[in-house]
């Protein structure tokens, strides 16, 4: 059991590309237009920020925590403290090229209006969350009867910021009735890893642990 | 309240307002600044003082605006009452606004009382100081004066405009009148009006100083007094809401001032009656009551949503300007609700904003004080405004 957790943890280190960047962010990044303007919702330290600027992208974020907003204004980045939950909604529409939720949407109050909110702000919205569809949370809970611990969900249930779970297809549910349609999904294994393999959703819902999605207004 | 040395400061006060210890442009009536009340106010006088180089292409000037009762002389000693400048924390070598790498210029407001055209000036038509003859300015006027000093002397685009408080309230007036010549905007603890709450407490300032019978309705020079108690007593009426309530119990709590027991009577008892009577005896020693009444009344004025059919973001449409907007957790008397609400205008106006809320219990008078957090926010946003306008770094 230790040589498995040892060897998860080198995996996870790997998944960090040469340039350091999280791969789940440079899928998200290659979303992304060049020159396009672009809001991060929930962007923390403004990695994923700094990562578009140095490709010509025109930049803003939202940050919760003001630690996080701090830091991203120190580093000349435009962001302003605020709640994806009740922020959003002073923002005109399409006022943007793409809005981005990376890793947010499970610790938002309602995702659903965060979702329609970042569809009418932006031409496209692009989404990252942990899928809650995995075997090994599926199996935590199924068999071993508690909430799931994993590299990515590393909370304790009583102090876990993340409060809206969801699996790849109570997302794509989500896509439907929010009038989002799915242009384009990458899937990332357990090692943060790009899964190339073309297979039905219910294969990814079962084997990927993290999700990324493009997503455009539908009609 | 001491009386000794009024006539000293009274003295110095009205040679500082027409003949000041500063660089001094003068425009002739020719040139008059247009004022919003629809008076044409000229000769008109502005008092300023600059610190460090500008750059060949004229590229690295920042404009820092000051408060209701600050000056020009934002890093230099007072002329009159010897002490530091009053942002020696955020601007000088090495400091976020750093003088060996920008070219900064503070003017003294039009209707202050250092130097630029104000009530304790001399009306030029009379031969005596304006007093109550001054014509009601606000924010904009201030703002467009300083375009016309910035005309003068050649800088047709500001690196920076920054500035707390008052000082904040120019810096969005700037950015809605001339956006095209403001490329970086540092608004601080300030607000896009005054609420009913800020103007009551201005009212009750205005009504100490005219209640203060040396005031003679606003003739004091002419008649030789000196409205010394109205004004200190509306300076510490202010002083409390720049203040909060966690900074003055950790200064002051209820600890007695020279004493153990309390004397059962009306002498300054307390730490904090002391430390306000003092606050009041400084400020009247430098400011001039009419002053007081016209800077008050301008920042009561402002409103630029009421500027543009009542949607601020309309005073932003289309902006170049980036912006960053800070406020602290402790001020109440511009607390973060209104900052948030320059914010979301911003937002609406699709400006490149960043946003801080800095950690501190020193209330509003924060923007003024030791706060490594702003430094960092100030010099980072500044930094990468820099990086942007193609400015050299500072040599380090």
């Amino acid at each position: 059991m230790l040589t498995r957790i040892k060897q998860d943890l080198t995996m996870a280190e790997a998944a960090r590309s040469p340039g350091g960047a999280r791969i789940d962010l440079l899928v998200v990044a290659d979303m992304v237009e060049p020159g396009a303007r672009v809001l991060d919702v929930g962007c923390g330290d403004g990695e994923l920020l700094r990562l578009l600027e140095t490709r010509g992208v025109d930049g803003r974020g939202i940050e919760l925590s003001r630690e996080g907003v701090n830091e991203c204004v120190a580093k000349g980045l435009a962001v302003v403290q605020g709640d994806a939950d009740t922020d959003l909604e002073n923002y005109p529409d399409d006022g943007f090229d793409f809005v981005i939720l990376s890793q947010t949407l499970q610790a938002t109050r309602r995702p659903r209006v965060v979702l329609e909110h970042m569809l009418r702000i932006g031409r496209h919205a692009i989404v990252s969350f942990p899928n809650f569809g995995h075997w090994r949370i599926r199996m935590q809970i199924g068999l071993g009867g508690h909430m799931p611990h994993t590299d990515n969900l590393p909370y304790a249930w009583y102090e876990t910021p993340n409060i809206h779970f969801c699996s790849i297809k109570d997302f794509r549910q989500l896509c439907q009735v929010s009038g989002a349609k799915i242009e384009a999904a990458v899937v990332l294994n357990a090692w943060g890893r790009r899964m190339r393999l073309k297979m039905p959703w219910w294969f990814w819902n079962l084997f990927s642990e993290q999700a990324v999605f493009l997503l455009s207004r539908r009609g | 309240m001491a009386e000794a040395s009024a006539t000293l400061d009274f003295a110095d006060r009205r040679r500082e307002a027409d003949q000041p210890h500063s660089l001094v442009v003068r425009f002739p009536a020719s040139n008059p600044l247009r004022l919003d009340c629809g008076v044409d106010l000229g000769p008109l006088q502005i008092a300023y003082q600059t610190y460090g180089a500008l750059n060949a292409e004229r590229s690295n000037a920042v404009l820092v605006c000051h408060a209701l009762t600050g000056d020009q002389h934002v890093v230099n000693d007072h002329p009159v009452t010897g002490k530091p400048g009053w942002w020696e924390t955020m601007v000088g070598p090495g400091r976020p606004i750093d003088t060996t790498r920008y070219f900064v210029i503070c003017p003294n407001v039009v209707g202050g009382c250092m130097g630029s055209s104000g009530p304790a000036s001399t009306n030029p038509a009379s031969g005596v100081p304006w007093g109550l003859d001054f014509p009601v300015i606000t924010v904009r006027d201030m703002v467009r004066a300083q375009a016309m000093l910035l005309d003068h002397i050649g800088i047709e685009s500001l690196f920076a405009v920054a500035g707390g408080s008052m000082g904040g309230m120019q810096v969005l007036q700037w950015a809605a009148s001339y956006p095209a010549r403001v490329f970086a905007a540092l608004p601080i603890a300030a607000s896009t009006r005054h609420t009913a709450q800020n103007i009551a407490f201005h009212e009750v300032g205005r009504q100490a100083v005219m209640a203060d019978p040396d005031w003679r309705g606003g003739r004091y020079f002419a008649e030789g007094t000196d409205p010394r108690r109205g004004l200190a007593v509306a300076r510490m009426a202010a002083h409390i809401t720049y203040l909060s309530d966690a900074a003055m119990h950790r200064k002051f709590g209820r600890r007695f001032q020279d004493r153990d027991n309390p004397t059962f009577s009306f002498d300054a008892d307390f730490q904090v009656e002391s430390y306000l009577r003092h606050q009041g005896i400084a400020f009247v020693e430098r400011f001039d009551a009419n002053s007081y009444l016209y800077l008050t009344r301008a920042m009561d004025y402002f409103d630029l949503a009421g500027d543009y059919n009542g949607v601020a973001a309309n005073a932003f449409r289309a902006t170049p300007t980036r912006f960053c907007v800070i406020s602290f957790t402790s001020d109440w008397l511009f607390p973060t609700s209104e900052s948030r609400a320059v914010v979301h205008a911003l937002n609406a106006a699709g400006a490149r904003v960043s946003f801080a809320e800095i950690t501190t219990d020193k209330g509003h008078d924060a923007f003024l004080l030791e706060e490594p957090e702003l430094f960092t926010t100030v010099r980072g946003f500044l930094d990468g405004a820099a990086a942007a306008r193609g400015l050299q770094p500072a040599a380090r």
